[in-house]
């Protein structure tokens, strides 16, 4: 998709003011945030397990090279093919390429993110398959043609009236006359819509959560079943995954999926975790004939030379927007892109460069929260700052914020001339406060009191001529 | 408050120097918290003196990306607070500026790494500081009110800054504690967010202040300034009927100041 995020004031703007979203995320937030503290507070041993997640994806990003080759060897071992893409192009190529030799005409898919990030449906359509999403989300989000506003819940925007609304103008095959207004009546409606793809499908794509390195085995974490079907049923299996999903082995994953299905839905263990390990052996009852997994890099190895490595051990499992003051408020959409949320305005300027994506690290409060729910322990807040300052690098001297910033700094460094400015400005600032506190046309203030007062200061002086006054010791 | 005049010059070298970073914004718009923690500090023991050379700990340029001129100010706060025993601040985010940024930015200058780790070893948030070093605990003030406590994040999440206050403001004769629903959650105010991105950061006060009201509470206490000036402009904004208060003032028992924005 093409990234909107330059435009993210705009869109946080609409956002506020869309009723729906907000009755939605109002929802979202109340159900996450509760699920997912307690499926914490439920195991004694988080914060250690935590600890070693961290230090699992650290050991493995430091010998990525050799994780890597690892796999390969494994995968081809097991009878898989492993295709390396440096540029998303690449991939949309090397997987479009296997669909045409297979002579497949409907394409099923679970849910990834990095085809999302490659835009591969729309890729692919137009080479003319038929792709269809299989995951219950992602299938609403296909059917409006919108992008996904959450990394794990990609429909998480949307209400149960809207859900309804849409299948009625979708399945327009169906009765009109049917009942979907309960949650499980749409959820049989799209089962029973979807479960005819499965069957018709010629390629099954899915993501992957883990790359265990020591089997060759991709792993996804689901709950809904879709992805089990759509990598067991299709004569081909593509998995797409990038490279920093590699981890050394079964033991590894182990540790992480403890912290990861807590982390992202509240649940001890997501409904399905499933490890797929090469193509249909002779004797298996089921699976696919040929496996291949589409490893890219996109964009991966710049961040992992970068300040920004960190960032690499995230294991998407959406707890640091769902726990997001600024995410709460406006959604996934606003950032513009794939990736919404704290780690999305980490991640986002790495991948589309930061001159598109320059308000999603500004626009934080830098709460922390993110960094506290993060199971793999990512240093959030540190990393926009990181993007703030190359920013900061690139504005433009004369931006009338940045002169303002100099000139405090400036100020700030001599401290007799600061606290003599701090005496004139305060006294300013009494004579023009009226009783909703300081006005609107003070420089700065404007952004501030079209929605809040701006409390007046306190009479007396600053507190430092007050001090010297009341003869104190001030060193 | 001077110090009276008998004590002697030995029971004076006892108790532990404090310089309080008084921070930019209870200089400029509410020393009465300065005063407050003056008093406070001095209750439990310490000599407190307000260094004239600080200014404001830099994390304003820090949060902008503005780098160079954040190490800059941390150098000069360095200097003017190296020389106490201890340094505490009535603000969680400057007190974590202190104690978890300095170090982290002034790692690779070899001539301040040193100083800016030994500054942060004794920098503290003044309520957490009252109970954890001088081992306050309890405050001799009456205050009915029903109130509700906010955990301003920096304090919060950085220094751990959260049993302390609730501790003190609990020996507070007639003052009832109550909670917020989803009392983690930010007030929206962020430095200078609030004013870069000022629909977000409204729609997020908006949400705290309605959570707060429901608590039912007329008073609101937080321990940072920058937090509470949201908070009360807010809420003055709305016309809820809602005092709002730093912590160190309801400890001192200032009934007398009027509350954040004048109302009552």
């Amino acid at each position: 998709m093409k990234p909107t995020s330059a435009a993210f004031k705009e869109q946080a703007t609409r956002a506020l003011d869309d009723s729906d979203l907000q009755t939605a995320l109002g929802r979202m937030r109340t159900h996450y945030v509760g699920s997912i503290t307690s499926a914490r507070e439920r195991l004694p041993e988080f914060e250690a397990l935590r600890d070693a997640a961290r230090d699992i994806k650290n050991h493995t990003l430091a010998h990525l090279d050799l994780y890597l080759e690892e796999l390969e060897r494994k995968v081809t071992e097991a009878g898989g093919y492993v295709h390396w893409a440096t540029t998303a192009a690449e991939a949309r190529t090397l997987i479009e390429t296997i669909c045409r030799r297979a002579n497949a005409r409907t394409v099923t898919k679970g849910k990834s993110m990095i085809s999302e990030e490659i835009a591969l449906n729309a890729h692919l359509e137009k080479a003319g398959f038929k792709v269809v999403e299989t995951d219950l989300g992602e299938y609403l989000i296909q059917i409006r043609n919108e992008p996904p506003s959450h990394i794990i819940g990609p429909a998480v925007h949307l209400t149960r009236a809207q859900i309804e609304a849409d299948f009625r103008r979708h399945h327009k095959h169906l009765p009109a006359g049917r009942n979907i207004t309960e949650p499980v009546a749409l959820v049989d409606e799209a089962r029973q819509v979807l479960r005819q793809q499965f069957i018709t499908a010629d390629v099954g794509i899915t993501g992957a959560n883990f790359l265990i390195a020591e089997t060759g085995t991709t792993v996804i974490v689901t709950n809904e079943g879709n992805g089990d079907l759509t990598q067991i049923l299709p004569r081909i299996h593509i998995v797409l995954a990038t490279i920093e999903k590699v981890v050394p082995t079964l033991e590894d994953v182990s540790t992480i999926l403890r912290v990861l299905a807590r982390s992202a839905t509240g649940q001890e263990i997501s409904n399905y975790t499933t490890f797929s390990t090469g193509p249909r052996r002779s004797g298996d009852p089921d699976g696919p004939t040929e496996y291949h997994l589409v490893l890219l890099d996109g964009g991966r190895t710049e961040i992992l030379a970068s300040e920004f490595r960190e960032a690499l051990r995230c294991i998407r499992c959406g707890a640091c927007m769902d726990h997001c003051p600024v995410y709460h408020a406006v959604g996934g959409h606003a950032y513009g892109w794939v990736y919404p949320g704290p780690i999305g305005a980490v991640m986002t300027p790495a991948l589309i460069g930061i001159q598109q994506a320059r308000h999603l690290p500004s626009a934080s409060s830098f709460c922390g929260r993110c960094e506290d729910v993060c199971p793999m322990r990512i240093p959030l807040p540190k990393m926009l700052r990181y993007w703030r300052e190359h920013d900061h690098a690139l504005a433009r001297r004369s931006d009338l914020s940045q002169r303002a910033l100099r000139l405090w700094a400036w100020l700030a460094q001599r401290p007799a001339a600061y606290h003599r400015a701090s005496r004139v400005g305060l006294g300013l600032m009494r004579l023009v406060s009226g009783p909703r506190g300081l006005p609107h046309w003070l420089p700065f203030t404007k952004g501030w009191t079209r929605h809040r007062d701006f409390p007046a200061p306190e009479k007396g002086g600053t507190f430092h001529a007050q001090w010297a006054k009341r003869g104190r010791r001030t060193s | 408050m001077a110090l009276a005049s008998s004590e002697t010059a030995r029971t004076r070298s006892e108790r532990p120097r404090v310089g309080l970073l008084v921070t930019c914004l209870v200089d400029l718009f509410r020393p009465s918290v300065g005063f407050a923690a003056v008093k406070l500090l001095e209750d439990a023991g310490c000599l407190v003196e307000a260094p004239g050379v600080q200014t404001c700990c830099g994390q304003p340029a820090y949060n902008s990306g503005a780098r160079s001129d954040a190490i800059d100010l941390a150098c000069q706060t360095i200097a003017a607070f190296e020389g106490f025993d201890y340094v505490v601040t009535p603000s969680g985010s400057c007190g974590g500026m202190l104690r978890k940024h300095y170090p982290e930015l002034l790692k690779a200058e070899p001539e301040w790494s040193g100083r800016a780790a030994s500054l942060a070893a004794k920098t503290y948030e003044l309520v957490s500081f009252l109970v954890d070093v001088m081992g306050v605990t309890k405050v001799d003030v009456s205050w009915p009110a029903k109130a509700a406590y906010h955990d301003a994040c920096s304090g919060l999440r950085e220094l751990g800054v959260r049993e302390q206050p609730r501790k003190l403001l609990n020996t507070i004769s007639g003052l009832e504690i109550v909670e917020v629903a989803d009392r983690d959650a930010c007030c929206g105010f962020g430095g200078t967010f609030s004013v870069k991105y000022p629909e977000i950061s409204n729609a997020i006060v908006a949400d705290k202040t309605k959570r707060v009201a429901e608590t039912g509470c007329n008073l609101l206490i937080a321990g940072d300034l920058g937090c509470l000036l949201n908070l009360a402009g807010k809420i003055g904004r709305e016309g809820r009927q809602i005092e709002v208060r730093h912590v160190a003032e309801v400890l001192a028992g200032q009934s007398g100041t009027p509350p954040i924005g004048g109302r009552s």
